[in-house]
């Protein structure tokens, strides 16, 4: 297929008529990371909160991969984990196809609901059991939800799956330790597809693997979404590789969704000041010979974030209210921008001298 | 000018139960002074055991089974143990991956500081006090002379990993070894000690061998890049040539399978079948040759040497000016691909 054809593809499936699969709304999650109380009275010591996720309100089309992007410590899988029900969130909601998926009582759409999430995991060495044959590992999914009448169309759909991921299937005999890496991940993404999702949840897919590798799994996760239609939450710090998989982008920090826009977009023209940074920071095979800015200061401790806007410290751009006032999400074309640059104040040229 | 560093024909072999495997095959490269040589290649191609060959701190039983190490011309990889560790920390500085295991957690920064400056230099303690804050003031520790009294879990970890850098060139090095600096570090803080990395090495003349399996971190940052396959050399050359016109099959694999901040991000993204043998698997003939697009009858019984092109040197039959003329379709593929097809040539003679 094509790059055009590729593209008119996503758009067809991202039509903007359809109703968003995934809205999550104002998701928060506080860990509690306190002694236990007799240490902390014989210590004379508070209690120890840690605001992973700050009020993150984002939706993604049918179709489409929404990609959050965020260096270590900003919450991208925090999200993930209360996305496809894993942990639950101190705060706000999480909608897939209309049903709240925290808030539902009855067990039998709960399962319903968690056949059409799943989710692919970075280390494809530590998320299969090295003691079941892939075979098994494979049927778990189609037992559980009881979607094949009996053995044999279970073990059809378990070759059927090895096929889709490019494996042999004959290979269902075998033990996850015979299989590399890269083939490893794709036992774990046959497995996250064995329930017929609608929705996969990709947490650094290919972090764990090699470059030559990466290629082979984003473009295996690519064709199974234009085969199947899947939408893809895809976790990631590689910005090129967000570049390559995503239809739009969303940039945390210190678990407050800073930006976000169409992937297209936010790699043209950047608003945030972190966007631009982490843009700027990143080595890439393109840019060899190039002198890059140079950047000031590490992400701070997330237990005592700074307080009004958490990038103030390290932003070119500081004003007084930055160090004070939490910044609103400001609308900048198709973007959404948590910085006070954006929210049409006038900042007595401040808001010019940014780009 | 003598090289800083000169690898010769090394061979490293691990002899395990089920025989011995090589892990370092007749590898042969040159850092000159003051240069920045990148060594990349995907897990298992040998990078890292290069590393600790030429330092001397092969895990055992790795060991060196043929070629030689010159350090400044002169032979290092036979050096008695005590000898070694002279060279060790004074004429090569170490950088290693997570600066969290690189520093003892016991012991004060200072301290950690001191020691090696007392080590390789003579001077009075008071001396290499002031020697050490120096050292951190300049790898950017604000505070430094506070600071020394630290430990090492004070710091965050790119403020570790600059400690690991002030450590590296306490005792003035001509080589820096530095095995994946910055794969610990986010994106942000990378960049700083990257670039930190290469400016104190410039000042001070040192050269540097930067291992990695971050292509876009040896794009930016090295000045001549060594690619590894399965052990062997697979091509070496300046950056940009073999970053923009790869002359070996597997590099050209390698850079089309990168996704970049550049080019259409709809396109698909090239991929080499398959992944890099085993150790115990490698097969005959070229290493590469079962994931090779354009394999030639010889490349399965015979292993290529090094072959120069008009760019950077390869190991690749289809460079072989002495060569047999590869079938046309797959010479035209190559050329294709930017490889600069010699094999079967006119200057080439009979074939």
């Amino acid at each position: 297929m094509s790059a055009a054809e590729t593209r008119t593809a996503r758009l067809a499936i991202s039509s903007p008529d359809a109703a968003p699969l995934v809205e999550i709304d104002g998701l928060g999650r506080v860990f509690d990371l306190s002694k236990r109380w007799l240490n902390r009275v014989l210590d004379g010591s508070g209690k120890v909160m840690l605001t992973a996720v700050d009020g993150v309100s984002l939706s993604i089309e049918r179709g489409g991969t929404y990609a959050l992007v965020g260096e270590s410590g900003s919450g991208k899988s925090t999200i993930a984990k209360m996305v496809v029900g894993l942990l639950p969130p101190t705060s706000g909601s999480v909608h897939i196809a209309g049903a709240d998926i925290w808030a539902e009582r009855s067990l039998a759409r709960q399962r319903q609901l968690r056949r059409r999430i799943q989710m692919i995991f970075q280390d494809p060495y530590a998320s299969l059991n090295p003691r079941w044959r892939v075979g098994s590992i494979l049927a778990e999914p189609i037992k559980a939800f009881g979607l094949a009448a009996d053995a044999a169309a279970r073990e059809a759909r378990v070759g059927e799956l090895l096929s889709l991921v490019g494996l042999d299937p004959r290979d269902s005999a075998k033990f996850p330790h015979e299989f590399s890496g890269g083939q490893r991940q794709r036992i774990a993404i046959a497995r996250a597809l064995a329930s017929e999702p609608e929705f996969i949840v990709c947490d650094e897919p290919t972090s764990a693997l090699d470059v030559s590798v990466q290629a082979q799994v984003l473009n295996l996760l690519r064709d199974l979404q234009q085969r199947l239609g899947l939408t893809y939450l895809f976790i990631s710090h590689n910005l090129a590789v967000v570049r390559h998989m995503a239809t739009r982008v969303g940039v945390l920090y210190l678990g407050r969704l800073v930006e976000e826009a169409p992937a297209r977009e936010l790699f043209a023209a950047p608003k945030h000041p972190y966007t631009k940074m982490l843009l700027d920071a990143v080595p890439d095979i393109g840019m060899e010979g190039v002198e890059r800015p140079s950047i000031a200061g590490e992400i701070p401790n997330p237990i005592n974030p700074p307080p009004g806007c958490h990038f103030h410290p390290r932003c070119p751009h500081v004003m007084p209210q930055c160090r004070t006032v939490v910044p609103p999400s400001c609308a900048a074309g198709d973007a959404k921008v948590l910085c006070h640059l954006y929210d049409g104040a006038d900042h007595a040229g401040t808001a010019r001298s940014a780009p | 000018m003598t090289a800083t560093l000169s690898v010769r024909n090394l061979r490293v072999e691990i002899p395990t139960r089920h025989g011995v495997l090589t892990a370092i095959d007749d590898l042969s490269f040159d850092i000159a002074p003051g240069e920045v040589l990148g060594v990349v290649g995907e897990s298992g191609a040998g990078k890292s055991i290069t590393g600790s060959a030429i330092i001397g701190l092969l895990d055992p039983p790795g060991r060196i089974a043929g070629g030689e190490i010159l350090l400044g011309g002169e032979r290092i990889d036979n050096l008695p143990p005590p000898a070694m560790r002279r060279v060790r920390g004074k004429r090569i500085g170490m950088i290693f991956q997570d600066p969290l295991t690189s520093l003892n957690p016991l012991y004060r920064i200072g301290d950690q500081l001191t020691q090696t400056i007392l080590t390789h230099e003579k001077m009075t303690a008071r001396a290499a006090l002031d020697k050490a804050e120096r050292l951190l003031v300049e790898v950017g520790i604000p505070a430094a002379g506070a600071r020394l009294s630290s430990y090492p879990h004070q710091f965050s970890g790119g403020m570790r990993q600059r400690v690991v850098i002030a450590l590296a060139l306490a005792a003035d090095p001509e080589l820096v070894v530095a095995d994946e600096p910055t794969t610990a570090l986010d994106v942000s803080v990378q960049a700083q000690v990257i670039s930190l990395l290469k400016r104190l090495c410039k000042d001070r003349g040192a050269s540097v061998m930067l291992i990695t399996h971050d292509m876009g971190v040896i794009a930016e940052t090295a000045d001549r890049v060594c690619v590894l396959y399965a052990g062997r050399l697979a091509e070496i050359g300046k950056v940009r040539d073999v970053v923009k016109h790869p002359q070996h099959p597997y590099t050209h694999g390698l850079m089309t399978a990168i996704p970049s901040l550049k080019g259409d991000p709809d396109a698909r993204l090239e991929q080499i079948p398959g992944s890099m043998p085993r150790l115990g698997a490698i097969p005959e003939g070229c290493a590469f040759n079962p994931r090779c697009g354009f394999r030639l009858e010889r490349c399965r019984a015979e292993r290529p040497a090094a072959y120069p092109t008009s760019r950077s040197e390869a190991s690749c039959f289809l460079l072989d000016a002495a060569g047999r003329a590869p079938p046309p379709e797959t010479a035209t593929a190559a050329r294709a691909a930017g490889i600069e097809v010699r094999a079967g040539a006119p200057t080439g003679a009979d074939a």
